[in-house]
């Protein structure tokens, strides 16, 4: 049984991004790259799964820049078998990322092809069930924990303030999020290991885009706020503000 | 043509805000385009009632799908029903929210429509005939504007960045019966937990309670509770997601990078200190309110009202304070 994890290589969420000159781009400078949070789940509950049959491989697929193998090389030190990276430059246009992992994927003999719910980069929340709908497969997003059986995968996915066990037909896509599963840190072990474990390379055939960029900008910054008074006694004076100034009561 | 279709979800048996507030933003980009705004609603037999309300909110004509398998939500059904829909309504334009419902829907639609998808917009306008939005990229820590070139334009819109406003339209309602093939769904839903319904959603509420770990342990959310029923309806709890890691509250509420991003009308950040990987979802919060005991918390240079002190001591204050305040207004 082979589980495929897509995956991204993202700036760190501490990073402060800037934008460059061309006013369309990040400044890649002295941003440090981690693969995506929600990914990391991903890769987590895909061991899981595989440890669980207690056979099996883990997979990891991604179509980004050559310096992306860094990313995957992470993943294989926490544990995943093998690493595909299809080269090239995504973009904001989910589908045509969509369309460029599919090309690849589409008929992968992989009852299991997990998405994270968003990539911390872009934030499109749109990849997984995308790729899920091009290539025919059932889909559930926002799944937090799920069970394999030899027909049927088990999810647990989060809705408005409630949870729903969801189950889907194989073979499926899932996206993840955050769970009850933390990601596993590396091992010095397995770092060496991630090492010796096939990453091939080749060029995506990638799709063309049709989302344009026109600007980037910053967000405007918030007014400077005050402090109202310290403590209980300056509760009155917080909610006349908030009646009569935020209008927010 | 310039036609928008808005479709619009029901919740609880209504139509609620969120929903308002896509069906206005459809009405003015169906003016700049030049041509109409039409609603589409699909749900059980009798989803139709009250529908004609949207005519307030520039509805000119509203299309309801009633089916037995569309009285829940069921993502395969509602995308082949949207689809067809969208297909044969040649739109130039299509809105959803993007709630719940609407980001898992969305990119089905997308798909299978072959054309890309705008999420989260927090800005739309029309320039020379053509779209134009704009959406956070990052987390927030920038915005994107961009232009989509694909026909229909597909947007999905963050609740609460946009005000729903009341402009007459004709409000025909058609009701149709689509075709929907229960055994074609490849999806099941066997469970649902704590279904707590009518619960207010952290990511449509206009107030957000939010916790952190300054709250010292779950026993003590009563004291947010309180707050939370004081300022009335339409108001969710949130938290931290030290809160979440630590068990005291379930993942649906954390607020930020790998939780929800949220934008009401009003955030008060209580016993949290403010990291970036929090701000990330809230930053675009109308009101930020902090309240913590460390005046150098980074959440006191976001927030526009600011009280340094012991929450427990505060907290009871402020609920009673309100309470007042309702009971004499
Ligand atoms: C990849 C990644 C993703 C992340 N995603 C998120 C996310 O989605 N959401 C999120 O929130 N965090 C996220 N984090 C974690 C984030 O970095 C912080 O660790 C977290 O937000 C801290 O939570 P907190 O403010 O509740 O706790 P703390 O940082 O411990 O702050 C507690 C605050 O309470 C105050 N306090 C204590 N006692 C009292 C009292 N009696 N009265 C008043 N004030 C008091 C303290 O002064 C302090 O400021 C993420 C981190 C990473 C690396
Ligand atoms: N370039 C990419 N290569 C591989 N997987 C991707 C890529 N972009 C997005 N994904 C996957 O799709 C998920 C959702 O991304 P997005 O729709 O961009 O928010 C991510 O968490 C990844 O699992």
């Amino acid at each position: 049984m082979r589980t495929i994890v897509c995956l991204k290589r993202v700036p760190d969420t501490e990073t402060r991004i800037r934008i460059d000159s061309s006013g369309v781009k990040v400044d890649p400078a002295g941003v440090k790259y981690v693969i995506s949070p929600y990914d990391e789940y991903a890769i987590e509950l895909a061991l899981r799964a595989k440890e669980a049959a207690g056979q099996g491989e883990v997979e990891l697929v991604t179509y980004g820049e050559p310096a992306a193998q860094e990313a995957l090389r992470k993943g294989l030190a926490m544990g995943a078998d093998s690493a595909l990276l299809l080269t090239g430059e995504p973009g904001l246009d989910g589908l045509a990322t969509a369309k460029t992992l599919a090309a690849e994927l589409r008929g992968a003999d992989a009852p299991l092809v997990l998405f994270g719910v968003k990539a911390a980069d872009d934030d499109l929340q749109q990849v997984g069930p995308m790729f899920a709908t091009l290539v025919g497969r059932a889909c559930v997003t926002g799944v937090a924990s799920f069970t394999l059986q030899a027909d049927k995968v088990t999810c647990e996915r989060e809705v408005d303030g409630a949870t729903e066990v969801v189950e889907a037909q194989l073979p499926a896509v899932l996206t993840i999020t955050k769970g009850p599963h933390e990601p596993r840190l590396a091992s010095l072990k397995g770092i060496m290991a991630a090492k010796k474990k096939p990453l091939v390379e080749k060029p995506a055939a990638a799709s063309p885009a049709r989302v344009r960029i026109l600007a980037l900008r910053e967000p405007a910054p918030r007014p400077a706020g005050r402090i109202v008074g310290q403590g209980p006694d300056a509760v009155p004076e917080l909610v006349r503000l908030l009646r009569d100034e935020a209008k927010a009561i | 043509m310039g036609n928008v279709l808005a479709f619009l979800e029901r919740r609880d048996g209504r139509i609620g805000g969120a929903a308002l507030e896509v069906m206005s933003v459809a009405q003015r980009v169906a003016i700049g385009l030049g041509g109409s705004a039409h609603a589409l609603v699909l749900g059980g037999p009798g989803a139709s009632a009250g529908v004609g309300e949207l005519a307030r909110f520039g509805a000119a004509k509203v299309e309801v799908g009633e089916h037995d398998g569309l009285a829940e939500y069921t993502p395969e059904a509602y995308a082949s029903v949207l689809v067809e829909r969208a297909r044969q309504g040649g739109y130039a334009a299509v809105f959803l929210s993007a709630s719940a419902v609407g980001r898992d829907l969305a990119p089905r639609l997308a798909a299978l429509l072959d054309v890309p998808l705008a999420t989260d917009v927090t800005a739309v306008e029309v320039v020379d005939g053509r779209l134009r939005v704009e959406r956070p990229v990052y987390s927030g820590k920038a915005f994107a504007q961009i232009e989509i070139d694909a026909s229909p334009a597909l947007v999905s819109m963050r609740p609460n960045a946009f005000p729903a406003t009341e402009s007459a339209a004709a409000g025909t309602v058609a009701v149709f019966t689509p075709a929907v093939d229960p055994a074609a769904l490849r999806t099941r839903v066997v469970e649902r937990k704590l279904a707590s319904r009518g619960a207010v959603d952290v990511s449509e509420a206009t107030t957000i309670v939010s916790g952190g770990r300054g709250m010292k342990d779950a026993a003590q959310w009563h004291l947010l509770e309180a707050l939370r029923d004081a300022l009335g309806p339409d108001v969710a709890l949130g938290a931290s997601r030290a809160v979440v890691d630590a068990g005291w509250r379930p993942h649906a509420e954390q607020v930020g990078q790998t939780g929800k991003t949220v934008a009401p009308k009003l955030y008060l950040a209580v016993g949290i200190s403010g990291a970036i990987q929090h701000l990330a979802g809230m930053r675009t919060a109308k009101t930020i309110v902090a309240i913590n005991r460390d005046a150098d918390a980074p959440i006191f240079q976001v927030a526009d009202y600011g009280i340094v002190g012991d929450l427990f001591e505060v907290l009871p204050r402020l609920t009673a304070e309100i309470k007042s305040l309702r009971a004499g207004s």
